[in-house]
């Protein structure tokens, strides 16, 4: 399968990690998202969704350094970046980044369009989501993205079937409170930040 | 024993830490109450602590304690606990660690388990983080799924199947049969994930492609109904119906439309209807036109298809989007060569977007630009690329300089116009030209001979302004070593000339040689174009005073280029105006870059001959048309060879690496000619150390003969033919002196027609003794593929009872054998 033929006509070649490498040829798929990372604007991060094997070594080095190149990009600049071998799609919404990286041809536009779709998934489930929702409710996030994404690829295109699944499997938590956490969470923890 | 602190609360107070060290303390408490409520196989609150770790562990503290609690959650019964059990694994565990193999039998009972949500969270983990060993076990259990006709299970078993394959290939075949009737499915997730797990189908094996060919009609009708079809709230976005599947549909008929007539054909209708009738105003619709695009220039598309796509990309280029932009910068990239005219059309607007800020965007410009330049646009083209090589970032120069050089060869519509561009490369970004561009323009500008004055008195202007760049003043260095002469003599007839003076120039060059912002490299073109200008100049003692002063120099190669100098000025003067002669033509090679120069040591600095080893060479290169004039033929073209350039200091390689560098009429010179082509005639490398030098073998048959007896210097040539080429033929003369004094300082230059190649080696010394006493030697190799007679002008040099001799000659009478 071709690949990385931006890469092939870019000028510049990055090095990286030769075992960071070697964990990605193995994946012979032209379009595959690699990993998925939330993160505050001061680098927090939120979330981490990995699509590929690599030790937690390796995948400290690849946030640490990814989140500073992210943070380093001015407004003015296009969502996409050449990172690595990787193409780097990311958006920022209010004090959060969503930063998703592909190998190979993907669409980049859709990409984005897959980033929006989570993000309005979270809104809704939250209702006007904001970073402390994030941060809170961390395992949520999780669950939601495990039913939107598998393997890095949209396994429900309908928002509505979405939620329909978060809420049915929400509703058989064992009742620990949990479920009543979520409703107070904003009255226990207030503060928003938009 | 109290509970557990619940997850929320502990986040909230880990927040109020103040400093890290202060987090770090808490954090340490707190696992250390999880791992002794783990010791304690506290079932009740595992979950909780599992959670609570997997919060502390996003913040970047070790929680690999952790690992067997998720299996344990996993096994239980509870939903709440396997939820976090298996994002727990997915978090903690990898394929690396021999404890995940533990999760099989949990995820295998939980595929079969009554309830869909524990199903799918078994599906979820193992189609995100599955090894191939657990995917060789439960790839069965995922067929099966695949199967089913509950929607929420197939769609996940769809894309764990993926994942499986990406594990391990060799289970595809396993789940070929459940693909069957994939697409009949009305569930947008089964089409969307069922599309994706073909696509990958397809794109690992030739004969999934070929079976699944037949599914193209079914993937356009469904197209065709998410395009035709009204308003579906379920699946909209922004008026459009589930751009997801649409563009997953699109990448499928591209893999499947690739190199096959008549499922391009088949797709041809959708693919204009798409193109034609999607909305554009927001960023979906420009998702599946770019997806469209894609497919329409890989497929067997129809020209007129073809031409749609490449004008949506021009429309990309103007829209306010910057990532429309760079997505459409990129794809013109792909079809620049394909497509090339139809790319053409959009140059202006191409050109423009290398006035972006976005970095990605004005590289793709850049590229982009550089594969459209021909020789119709070249002069707009490279103003506007000059530009951009003014203005642009540090991290582009070096490619744009490049790019620059490259075009301008390939398309340069004057010599001016070419030396012109050079200039301005080399002034406003010299410092980020590569290494190897610098011998790249010394050649173009040897070769552009009516513009030696106007190159020279360029350069030097240059210099006068700015010394830093040192590629920029290397090349000038070395031009005003050559042409130092038309410099002072105003010569310049393309610009005003301007007035310098002999002492004016070698401030300029001395003051190279002391500044610090010289590299050694830079300081060694200095040094030599110092030396050169003693033949071109009259201020010989001032130039004498400079190389005896470095003779000294700490500089190894200075010093060492200082020595020989002035070992020129004392005992080879006679020799000194034939050796730094003006340089030849260089022979060009077919253009291409860098990587036909040799680069030794990373260093092309000119050195002239290296005189280290006696015999001394005793020739030069001289100028063509020198020795034409001596020789006053004008059919007789020395052919001059292009020389490999010598490694400045390498010990005893230094006499073969001469004997290689031959040029014709003359003898080895590796002269300043920092490198040059290396593809040279293949007769010239056999020169090198292993032919021997001479052959006491007569070549068979041809027989030796006289080529020149005056005053008592008698020249005889005898033959051999080479091997294994049988077009050269080896020549060998024996000087010798039959007067009572001997013959000194001899040196024997030839000349052959045009149609023929010479090549001289050294000769076995300078001094022809007297009486016989002894013989030079010194071989000619001559190649003749055109099988013509061969004839030869000599030039004979020699000091004979303290007077200078020279002669010339024409040698007619070589055997037929010689060269038929």
């Amino acid at each position: 399968a071709p690949m990385n033929l931006f890469m092939r006509m870019s000028l510049t070649t990055h090095s990286f990690l030769s075992s960071f490498h070697s964990h990605l040829c193995f994946v012979i798929s032209s379009f595959q998202m690699q990993f998925m990372l939330l993160f505050s604007r001061q680098g927090k991060l939120r979330l981490q969704k990995w699509y590929v094997p690599l030790s937690d070594k390796e995948k400290k080095k690849i946030t640490r350094e990814l989140v500073q190149t992210v943070l380093a990009r001015k407004p003015k600049m296009c969502s996409f970046l050449e990172w690595r071998d990787l193409k780097i799609v990311y958006k920022r919404y209010a004090s959060l980044y969503f930063c998703c990286a592909t190998e190979g041809q993907d669409n980049e536009l859709i990409t984005l369009e897959i980033i929006h779709r989570y993000v309005e998934l979270l809104d809704k489930y939250f209702g006007s989501v904001c970073e402390l929702d994030i941060i809170f409710n961390f395992e949520k996030a999780y669950f939601i993205l495990d039913e939107f994404l598998l393997g890095g690829e949209a396994q429900e295109t309908s928002k509505k079937n979405v939620l329909k699944a978060i809420e049915q499997a929400d509703l058989l938590q064992e009742v620990r409170g949990l479920t009543i956490l979520i409703g107070c969470a904003r009255e226990l923890f207030g503060g928003f930040t938009p | 024993m109290p509970a557990p602190i619940r997850l929320r609360e502990l986040i909230r107070t880990i927040r109020t830490a103040r400093t890290q060290a202060e987090e770090r303390e808490m954090i340490q408490k707190e696992c250390a109450a999880i791992r002794s409520s783990f010791r304690e196989e506290d079932n009740t609150y595992r979950c909780r602590n599992v959670a609570k770790l997997l919060y502390m562990h996003m913040l970047g503290y070790p929680a690999h304690f952790g690992q067997l609690e998720c299996l344990k959650l996993i096994a239980s019964q509870k939903f709440t606990d396997k939820r976090i059990g298996y994002l727990g694994a997915m978090l903690l565990l990898d394929e690396r660690q021999d404890v995940h193999l533990l999760m099989t039998n949990c995820i295998k009972n939980d595929l079969n388990h009554s309830t869909q949500y524990v199903q799918g969270l078994a599906l979820c983990t193992l189609g995100c983080m599955g090894s191939s060993e657990m995917c060789r076990d439960l790839a069965g259990e995922v067929e099966k799924l695949l199967k089913t006709s509950n929607s929420y299970l197939r769609k996940k078993a769809a894309l764990c199947a993926v994942h499986v394959i990406r594990k391990v290939p060799e289970l595809m075949e396993m789940f070929l049969p459940a693909t069957k009737n994939l697409l009949s499915e009305k569930n947008h997730g089964v089409l969307h994930t069922s599309v994706v797990l073909l696509t990958e189908m397809c794109e690992r094996s030739p004969d999934m492609l070929a079976h699944f060919r037949k599914l193209v009609p079914q993937l356009v009708r469904i197209l065709k109904n998410l395009i035709m079809s009204g308003y579906s709230p379920e699946h909209d976005v922004s008026g459009i119906s589930d751009p997801f599947l649409q563009v997953r549909i699109l990448r499928l008929l591209r893999i499947l439309g690739k190199n096959d007539d008549d499922s391009s054909e088949a797709m041809n209708d959708i693919l204009a209807q798409v193109a034609t009738n999607t909305e554009t105003s927001k960023n979906v619709g420009n998702a599946i036109l770019y997806e469209t695009v894609l497919t329409i220039m890989d497929i067997k598309s129809e020209s007129g298809l073809r031409v749609l796509a490449i004008n949506i990309l021009g429309r990309f280029l103007l829209n306010n989007d910057k990532n429309i932009r760079y997505v459409a910068l990129t794809s013109l990239l792909k079809t620049v060569q394909t497509d090339h005219n139809a790319v053409q059309r959009h140059r202006s607007t191409i050109v423009d977007c290398l006035k972006d800020l976005d970095v990605s965007i004005k590289r793709r410009a850049m590229e982009l630009s550089f594969a459209l330049v021909n020789g119709n646009n070249i002069r707009g083209m490279m103003k506007e690329l000059l530009y951009f090589l003014d203005s642009c970032d540090p991290e582009f120069k070096a490619d744009c300089a490049s790019g620059v050089f490259l075009a301008a060869e390939k398309y340069a519509p004057s010599k001016r116009w070419h030396i012109d561009t050079i200039m301005r490369v080399l002034t406003t970004a010299g410092s980020y030209v590569r290494d190897d561009s610098v011998p790249n323009l010394i050649q173009l500008i040897t070769n552009s001979v009516e513009m030696h004055a106007y190159t020279v008195q360029r350069l030097y202007k240059a210099l006068l302004d700015d010394i830093s760049q040192q590629p920029l003043v290397q090349v000038a260095s070395w031009c005003i070593g050559e042409y130092g002469d038309l410099l002072v003599s105003g010569q310049c007839e393309e610009e005003e000339p301007i007035q310098v003076t002999e002492d004016e120039v070698l401030d300029v060059l001395e003051g190279l040689l002391v500044s610090n912002l010289s590299t050694p490299v830079t300081r060694g073109y200095s040094l030599t174009a110092i030396m050169k200008l003693s033949t071109r100049f009259s201020s010989v003692n001032r130039i004498k005073k400079v190389v005896s002063i470095y003779g000294s120099s700490i500089d190894v190669e200075l010093q060492q280029r200082a020595v020989e100098y002035n070992a020129l000025f004392k005992k080879y003067d006679h020799m000194r105006s034939a050796l730094l002669e003006r340089m030849p033509i260089m022979e060009k090679t077919a253009s291409n870059g860098p990587t036909e120069i040799v680069q030794t040591n990373g260093e092309t600095d000119p050195s002239v001959v290296e005189t280290k080893h006696p015999p001394p060479v005793t020739q030069s290169t001289n100028q063509a048309t020198d020795l034409l004039d001596l020789l006053g033929g004008n059919d007789m073209v020395p052919v001059i060879q292009t020389s490999v350039p010598t490694k400045p200091a390498s010990a005893g390689g230094e006499l073969l690496d001469l004997l290689g560098d031959l040029s014709l009429s003359g003898g080895p010179a590796p002269t300043p000619a920092p490198s040059v082509p290396t593809s040279q005639p293949p007769f010239l490398l056999d020169g090198l150390s292993s032919q021997p030098l001479f052959n006491d073998i007569a070549a068979a048959g041809i027989p030796p003969m006289t080529a020149y007896n005056k005053n008592g210097l008698k020249i005889d040539f005898t033959f051999e033919r080479a091997n294994p080429n049988p077009n050269i033929a080896v020549i060998t003369i024996n000087a010798s002196n039959s007067t009572e004094a001997d013959m000194t300082d001899f040196v024997f230059q030839a000349a052959v027609p045009k149609t023929f190649q010479l090549q001289l080696l050294s000769p076995s010394s300078n001094v022809v003794p007297a009486l016989n006493q002894g013989t030079v030697t010194q071989v000619i190799r001559v190649l003749n593929p055109q099988k013509q007679q061969l004839r030869m002008r000599i030039k004979l040099t020699y000091t004979h009872r303290a007077s200078s001799i020279q002669d010339l000659a024409e040698v007619n009478n070589f055997p037929p054998q010689s060269w038929q």
